[in-house]
């Protein structure tokens, strides 16, 4: 249990997946000017992060690893299909995706017409992705490992966005020099966001 | 629109990351030194290249409401062989963009142009905007990669430029920039980037 409070604190904090790694950078700057849309993407991120991931963990575990084929014939020990993960990730995500849109918009029309632009976006948001491949790498042992992992990465990612979206609507009132104003100002925010989140790094868990 | 406009267009003026926002992603962490930059700068304008002319070529044969899963797996493919081509000839480089290289599948620039402009022309326009946006956002990569690696440890392409005998510990004045190894000087380095490039270029200034 402790170690999986560790996952989950270390996922929104220490490995925040938009300062230490500038995943989802790209729908992070184009969707945060106000913080009304900010958290809903936040939320579809969060809910889409904990359901892909224990996803492509089983995937992964049972499918994809050496040897992994086991299970279905003693004879496959020796069949890695790793090079395939990529390919099989983007594949789950993607349908995923398709499966929660059509679900949220049968049964909470209301959530669907507040989130239902981002759904289709967050498809190619890196921090999807990029969960199932760090999932992969640091080799989570257990399905609630992997899945505390997805909340946690998917949190971190619903604060940095909404933290940014917040000083973005004040920004709009200051005077920025004009070749700064919009794109570059927000950069030099978002890295100054990223030192100031530097400061839990020393934190060990 | 010539080939040559279509080339020239997004290397400066229309740059993918400093004026389209797209693709910033997966770049700005392997950017702390020079030989990585350079090889994900690589990486992206093959696949954004030849998954352009790819899709160009299939363009009418794809139904449109299924299109996102036939780019995505297009792109795939060829993520999946520039990965296993740099596990093969250059480990060590692989090892350093780790999660990285699997990253460019959703790479905002790639899906952004096949949508964009593939779709929408022939492949071998397309084969060439696609180069030149890979180019694009590979010359941000690699000036970010040089001024963090010259910095923030005092080398260029892994060969020390600035002379040993102005460290301090060497009786000099001088000390690296622990900052520029961090992940957020990436970001602040971009931000005076555009700065720089919209003080030149004044039309690209938002309005207010």
């Amino acid at each position: 249990m402790q170690e999986l409070i560790n996952i989950f604190v270390k996922s929104i904090f220490i490995d925040n997946m938009v300062f230490a790694y500038f995943l989802g950078m790209c729908s992070y700057l184009a969707v945060s000017k106000n913080v009304k849309t900010a958290v809903g993407l936040g939320l579809a991120v969060i809910f889409v992060l904990g359901v892909t991931l224990p996803v492509n963990y089983l995937l992964f575990k049972y499918v994809l690893s050496p040897g992994a084929l086991v299970w279905l014939d003693p004879s496959y020990a020796n069949i890695d299909l790793n090079f395939l993960s990529f390919i099989i990730f983007i594949a789950v995500i993607a349908s995923m995706v398709q499966l929660v849109e059509m679900v949220v918009e049968k049964f909470s029309p209301g959530l669907y017409s507040s989130l239902g632009i981002f759904l289709p976006l967050i498809a190619v948001n890196c921090a999807i992705l990029g969960g199932s491949l760090f999932m992969q790498e640091r080799a989570y042992e257990t399905l609630a490992q992997a899945t505390v992992f997805g909340l946690g990465s998917g949190f971190g990612w619903f604060l940095a966005i909404v933290a940014l979206a917040a000083i973005r609507e004040k920004l709009s009132y200051s005077n920025v020099p004009a070749p700064l104003r919009g794109l570059g100002i927000t950069f030099i925010v978002v890295g100054l966001m990223g030192i100031a989140f530097m400061s839990f790094m020393g934190i060990k868990l | 629109m010539s080939n040559k406009k279509i080339f020239i267009e997004p290397l400066f003026r229309n740059n993918p990351v400093t004026v389209l926002v797209l693709g910033i992603c997966s770049a700005l962490a392997v950017t702390v030194k020079l030989e990585p930059a350079l090889v994900m700068a690589l990486s992206v304008t093959v696949v954004t290249g030849f998954s352009s002319m790819i899709v160009s070529l299939i363009r009418n044969t794809i139904p449109n409401r299924i299109r996102i899963i036939v780019q995505l797996v297009v792109v795939a493919m060829l993520v999946i062989l520039v990965d296993q081509l740099l596990k093969a000839y250059a480990y060590e480089v692989s090892k350093q963009l780790s999660v990285f290289v699997g990253l460019i599948i959703t790479n905002c620039i790639i899906m952004g142009r096949i949508e964009a402009f593939a779709l929408a022309n022939k492949p071998i326009p397309s084969l060439i905007d696609g180069l030149a946006n890979g180019l694009g956002y590979g010359i941000i990569l690699v000036v970010v990669a040089f001024f963090r690696e010259l910095l923030g440890s005092g080398t260029v392409m892994g060969i020390q430029v600035i002379p040993n005998a102005i460290y301090i510990k060497n009786g000099g004045f001088y000390e690296n920039n622990g900052l520029m190894i961090l992940p957020p000087m990436a970001l602040i380095l971009v931000g005076l980037f555009i700065w720089v490039q919209r003080s030149i270029t004044k039309e690209l200034i938002e309005k207010k």
